[in-house]
């Protein structure tokens, strides 16, 4: 990835220099954008439509938000082997709830908001246990995080299998199909809103960056350096919208929609999926994880930990329980994918997540996450997931066998962490 | 010598802690009064880092007391001990390599906002003031400390004890990766917070530095201890031969 983005950054080296754009980001960005340019040729254009850009986006939510929690777990140092396991746990929890338990005790409709609202809290609470049951294994135990795990890989795809007694469970409350992707998006309008204000507020992060700065005598790239970064993303985040705007939903879908609402489909009307759920709340995820990440103690102490056990721990730092926190974390990120994976499924089946947790930690190693410990992003993760995504998507589309694929991918996964290995040892970080 | 009639800084008494079947300290007593430094000495493994890693939270005491200003004190974490103004610079040091210098100076004693978010603007300009202080050619304030010399590095560990205002400093080999002159930079150091009234514990090789920067000397061997001497009282080839030997000197009463 880094070799990519040193050979186009080399002729004007200035000019990136200026930007101070972070350099790992920016051969991310470059692998990925290679990646959809070979499909898209190799393909005749069929990688980069507008429908498969949007599925793209919602396969690749339930790994990358994932992918966030296990940021944080090798960070310290750790492992979670088990999260494709938990996510399969957490999903039949969340779908024997919402069809048989839920109903039974309360008397709710399968459909009704609050069924599927329960359910959700229910399944992220159970994810958020099983998780701290994991962390004070390894932080109170002394227990190898990869065998806790490993064990975890084992029973919590059991346990699935026991809380369903191996059937496939379905069909899903309404209200909780809303985070699957096509049975939730925001629609065309709701889509701009959202864009522009996610443009207004990535402006504003940057203002206050340089505000911040300012006010410490720190220096601070030319105005016209930040206004070039600002006009970068807002093109990126407007033309994502615009690309999901422009997928239509068919006409045999919008007529049950129109006629779900007791009208008719208008002549020659057309509309947009729009952003869907799921993105949006991969987004929020995001938002949060990278917010803990860099301003709050928590975040500072999974750092510290992970840079330096025992200096986190001559500081003060209760190691043990930041353990338990951050597989608590992971549990419940493991939860939410689950309401996003099972929702797209429209049901749960029993190899729900099976694999994830190679995905997953596939996608935080992309990203940047150093197995050593004490450092990794929580974008760069999405992105690695992203990029896990694409490569697999557009290896099924040009017509790659599926053991190929696999072949490849996991060949890019070490090439990338060997790349990552010469750019660190060259940087000095 | 100052005259300590008042009460000890710190009392260690009776201090003894075994890791399996090694007795790394064994029934030690020591003391420090403000204004003071007490060095201690020894071999490699003598008991020295354990001693005062006790005194530091970082290790449990089988048996022994300590007093703070007299009061028995209850130190079982870092936490407790920087609860009584205790502040240790490690021998290898304790710094997040991954973290840049103010994050590290306040590792644990973060300055929030008001709604709780680590204020990083504030906590770097405080570095920035005490590093002015200590060490003014130090400017990688960005930078992860793992970029820094080992001098850089050692200022940020001492700037961390100095910035919580200290009581009791530890200072366990604070030279021992310095040049010349960054080691003259910690001895003024030392200097200049004896005078303002801490007690400081110092643990080195260098027996003539030690006998420099010394009120006291402690000699420390298999775990033991040797003695404790006022500097103006032994030669440096007595403190040698209380290494070596294991025996106080001999003198006339
Ligand atoms: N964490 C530990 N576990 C087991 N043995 C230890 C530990 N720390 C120190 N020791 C042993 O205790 C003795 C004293 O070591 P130490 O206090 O580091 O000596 P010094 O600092 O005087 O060189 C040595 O025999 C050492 O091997
Ligand atoms: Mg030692």
């Amino acid at each position: 990835m880094s070799d990519i983005s040193e050979g186009a950054a080399r002729p004007r080296r200035s000019f990136v220099n200026q930007l101070e754009l972070d350099l790992r980001l920016v051969g991310m960005i470059g692998a990925f954008v290679l990646i959809c340019v070979v499909f898209n040729v190799m393909s005749d254009g069929r990688f980069l439509t507008p429908r498969n850009v949007f599925n793209l986006s919602i396969q690749t939510v339930s790994v990358a938000i994932m992918a966030t929690g296990m940021v944080f777990v090798i960070v310290t140092r750790h492992i979670d082997l088990s999260v494709g396991s938990l996510l399969a746990t957490c999903s039949a929890i969340m779908a024997m709830s919402q069809t048989a338990w839920l109903p039974s005790i309360f008397g709710f409709n399968l459909d009704d908001p609050m069924n599927a609202l329960l359910a959700v809290m229910i399944g992220v609470a159970c994810g958020a246990l099983i998780g701290a049951f994991h962390g004070w294994l390894v932080g109170y135990l002394g227990i190898p995080a990869f065998i806790v795990t490993l064990g975890g890989l084992l029973v919590w795809r059991n346990v699935a299998w026991y809380l369903t007694t191996g059937q496939t469970i379905g069909p899903l409350s309404e209200p909780y199909l809303l985070f699957g992707g096509v049975n939730g998006t925001l629609g065309e309008t709701w889509s701009w809103i959202v864009g522009l204000v996610a443009v207004a507020f990535s402006v504003w992060v940057l203002m206050q960056a340089r505000r911040n700065k300012t006010a410490h005598d720190m220096p601070v790239k030319p105005i016209w350096a930040e206004a070039v970064v600002a006009a970068i993303i807002a093109v990126a985040i407007l033309g994502f919208i615009w690309i999901l705007n422009s997928y239509d939903i068919p006409s045999g879908r919008l007529e049950r929609i129109f006629a779900a609402r007791g009208e008719t489909l208008p002549e020659g009307f057309s509309t947009g999926y729009g952003l869907p759920v799921s993105v949006l709340l991969l987004i929020g995820v995001a938002i949060v994880m990278t917010v803990v990440a860099r301003r709050t103690r928590l975040g500072r102490y999974i750092f510290a930990t992970g840079g330096n056990p025992d200096a986190a721990e001559l500081s003060g730092i209760n190691t043990r329980l930041l353990t338990v926190k951050v597989f608590a974390i992971m549990g419940a990120l493991c939860a939410i994918s689950a309401v996003v994976a099972s929702a797209r499924l429209a049901n749960h089946g029993n190899d729900i997540g099976t694999l994830d947790e190679l995905r997953v930690i596939a996608a935080a190693v992309i990203g940047g996450t150093a197995l050593a410990g004490g450092i990794g992003t929580i974008y760069g993760a999405i992105l690695g997931a992203l990029i896990m995504q694409s490569l697999q998507s557009g290896m099924a589309m040009v017509g790659v066998d599926a053991p190929l694929q696999n072949i490849v991918v996991g060949s890019v996964l070490v090439l990338a962490v060997f790349i990552d290995i010469i750019y660190r040892k060259r940087t000095g970080a | 010598m100052t005259g300590h009639s008042g009460t000890p800084l710190v009392e260690m008494q009776d201090i003894c802690l075994s890791f399996g079947g090694v007795q790394a300290v064994d029934h030690v007593s020591i003391d420090l009064h403000p204004g003071e430094v007490v060095g201690l000495l020894g071999h490699n493994g003598a008991g020295k880092s354990t001693l005062i890693k006790i005194l530091s939270g970082a290790y449990r005491m089988d048996s022994g007391e300590i007093r703070i200003n007299g009061k028995r004190a209850e130190i079982t974490s870092p936490r407790d001990a920087r609860r009584h103004n205790i502040e240790t610079i490690y021998q290898t040091l304790a710094l997040a390599d991954n973290l840049n210098a103010s994050q590290n100076l306040f590792l644990g004693r973060e300055l929030t906002t008001s709604v709780g978010f680590m204020d990083d603007a504030r906590m770097e300009s405080e570095t920035r003031k005490i590093m002015q202080r200590l060490n003014p050619n130090f400017r990688k304030l960005n930078d992860p400390v793992s970029a820094l010399s080992g001098g850089q590095r050692q200022s940020v560990a001492i700037a961390r004890a100095v910035y919580f205002n200290a009581q009791i400093l530890i200072m366990d080999e604070p030279t021992a990766a310095l040049g010349v002159h960054e080691t003259q930079m910690v001895a003024d150091l030392i200097q200049e917070l004896k005078k303002q009234g801490l007690g400081i514990f110092l643990i080195s090789h260098d027996t003539r530095e030690m006998l420099e920067l010394c009120d006291r000397v402690s000699v420390m061997k298999n775990g033991q201890l040797v003695g404790t001497e006022r500097v103006e009282d032994v030669t440096e080839d007595d403190i040698l031969s209380m290494i070596i030997l294991g025996k106080a000197p001999e003198r006339a009463a």
